[in-house]
């Protein structure tokens, strides 16, 4: 699956795109790979607060449980009504309709250390490669 | 996002199936020192895994498994009174070519593991050993014979061991073997010629809660490969997929069977972890029989059971059980989705008070009270196929 050149993203795998003063964040196509068949996510309401390089919410596969942090601070616009209901989309269409959150940035300047496609694509190389090391 | 799994580090040990795994893209974890399949996401993972066993079959690596082979010395006898010492079960009830479920216990009545005890001979057994525990077993068995006449050989690195599982396992396997596979029953083994390999141990035994069998050969790479790859392309037919630990855990969680290091422990005797049927304490002697005795004039404190999540969230090992009000109880000790049931299930250690199906439990999921509730457990039982009528 292709990293989306719009978009940014993190060491910790999560992808964001911004539009204005508004983030979409999401977890990457490695991450959901990583984890497997996604059975659960857990999302902070609507109004909530998330803080930069902090935890936010958690993904669930049967066999592992990973959080999810938080590339930039902001409000929460959105949390995506239906992935909890069908969180499996997280493992198809990850950089898509299995968006997690939508919030209102702080401060824009959080995104400044992020990784581009290009950059985020090696690093995952990288990561690929000591696996099968 | 960050991984619960653990990364490779290059010590780990190897089975000699381990270019295979990689070769199918398998997700590798360390599991008690092995690098071992998790999950082949390439074929569906974890969750189709789980599924082909249960409605077809799935084959698993399990070379990571120990045997300890304890046979005669200068008589006969010597190896069977060894057995009897060791194990909590009464190996003198078994047949030739027979198998049963057991434990090495300490003397004060917890485990030094669970073990599966195949009587190979009169007085020939091989026990079947946990890997993770491998080297506190040999070592447990070797200074606990010391005063019997019978020879204890380490066979762990001679096999590798394939666990082929699921209602079509009997029809894989038969394709591949000149032994008739029908007449043996649950927990029965015998020995024939698989893929050529003769002398092969054929058991009917496995950790799915599935019909199946486990074979033990040679464990050199080719023969492993070969072997293995025979098991694939007669499965293809039914589908067969190669399966991970990730299924193998859910698989055995679902049919309530014990996990050394979870359900059983060294701080958990035999009365809590509800494996008392095993325990044949009418035996005059076994090493911890005079602490189970003891512990059950005193009953038990705590007691294992199934939870089902009731409200949203998922029980995982180690996460508290407690009461409405937060009261501390109790602990998981495996939690997971069932693929099976579509539900979130757990097995925990809570007071007996609390142990009543229907009982309402709290688990402490990262901070939230989640209400679960005690169910009946096997979580999951299998339909067992109505004996042939005969022609």
């Amino acid at each position: 699956m292709p990293y989306p050149t719009q978009f940014r993203y993190t060491k910790e795998h999560e992808w964001v795109e911004t539009k204005g003063d508004v983030a979409t964040i999401g977890i990457t196509d490695y991450a959901q790979h990583e984890l497997g068949d996604v059975v659960f996510v857990e999302l902070p309401k609507v109004g909530a607060a998330v803080t930069a390089g902090k935890s936010f919410g958690t993904v669930e596969s049967v066999k592992a449980v990973s959080e999810i942090f938080a590339p930039a601070a902001g409000e929460v616009l959105e949390a995506n009504p239906e992935l909890q209901a069908t969180p499996e989309k997280i493992n198809t269409d990850p950089h898509g309709t299995a968006w997690l959150i939508k919030i209102k940035l702080a401060n824009p300047a959080d995104l400044s250390g992020l990784m581009d496609a290009a950059a985020y694509e090696a690093y995952v190389a990288e990561k690929t490669k000591e696996a099968s090391a | 996002m960050e991984s619960a799994t653990t990364p490779i580090a290059s010590e780990l040990r190897k089975t000699a199936l381990n270019a295979v795994h990689r070769r199918l893209g398998a997700k590798m974890v360390n599991f008690g020192g092995w690098d071992m399949p998790m999950e082949y996401p390439a074929t569906g993972g974890l969750v189709a895994e789980h599924k082909a066993v249960r409605n077809g079959v799935g084959v698993f690596d399990v070379s990571h498994m120990g045997d300890i082979r304890v046979h005669s010395g200068r008589a006969i006898g010597g190896a069977l009174a060894a057995v009897q010492h060791l194990s909590m079960n009464d190996a003198s009830k078994l047949a030739i070519g027979q198998a049963h479920y057991s434990a090495m216990l300490y003397p004060n009545g917890t485990f030094v593991d669970d073990v599966v005890v195949h009587r190979l001979g009169e007085d020939d057994f091989l026990l079947v050993i946990n890997a993770g525990t491998r080297e506190k077993d040999i070592n447990w068995v070797r200074e606990n014979t010391r005063g019997f006449d019978c020879v204890v050989e380490e066979l762990s690195d001679a096999y590798t061991q394939l666990a082929i599982q699921g209602p079509r396992a009997v029809d894989v396997l038969q394709k591949l073997t000149d032994a008739d596979l029908a007449p043996i029953k649950n927990y029965w083994f015998t020995q024939g010629t698989v893929c050529g390999l003769p002398n092969v141990l054929i058991a009917r035994t496995g950790y799915t809660g599935e019909d199946g069998f486990e074979i033990y050969v040679p464990s050199d790479a080719a023969t492993s490969a070969m072997v293995w790859n025979a098991v694939m392309d007669a499965g293809r037919e039914f589908g067969i997929l190669p399966c991970g630990l990730g299924a193998r855990n859910t698989l055995r969680l679902e049919a309530k069977m014990a996990l050394y290091g979870h359900e059983i422990s060294e701080a958990i005797n035999v009365w809590e972890a509800g494996l008392g049927r095993y325990a044949k304490i009418d035996k005059p002697e076994f090493i911890g029989r005079e602490a189970l005795l003891a512990a059950k004039g005193a009953g038990v404190t705590r007691a294992l059971v199934g939870l089902e999540m009731i409200e949203r969230g998922i029980g995982r090992d180690g996460h508290g059980c407690c009461s409405e009000n937060g009261t501390a109880v109790g602990v998981i000790t495996s939690g997971s989705p069932s693929p099976t049931l579509g539900k979130n299930i757990a097995l925990a250690y809570v007071p007996p008070a609390l142990s009543a199906v229907g009982t309402t439990i709290f688990v402490e999921v990262r901070g939230q009270r989640v209400k679960a509730q005690v169910v009946p457990t096997p979580f999951y039982k299998r339909v067992r196929k109505a004996a042939v009528p005969a022609a």
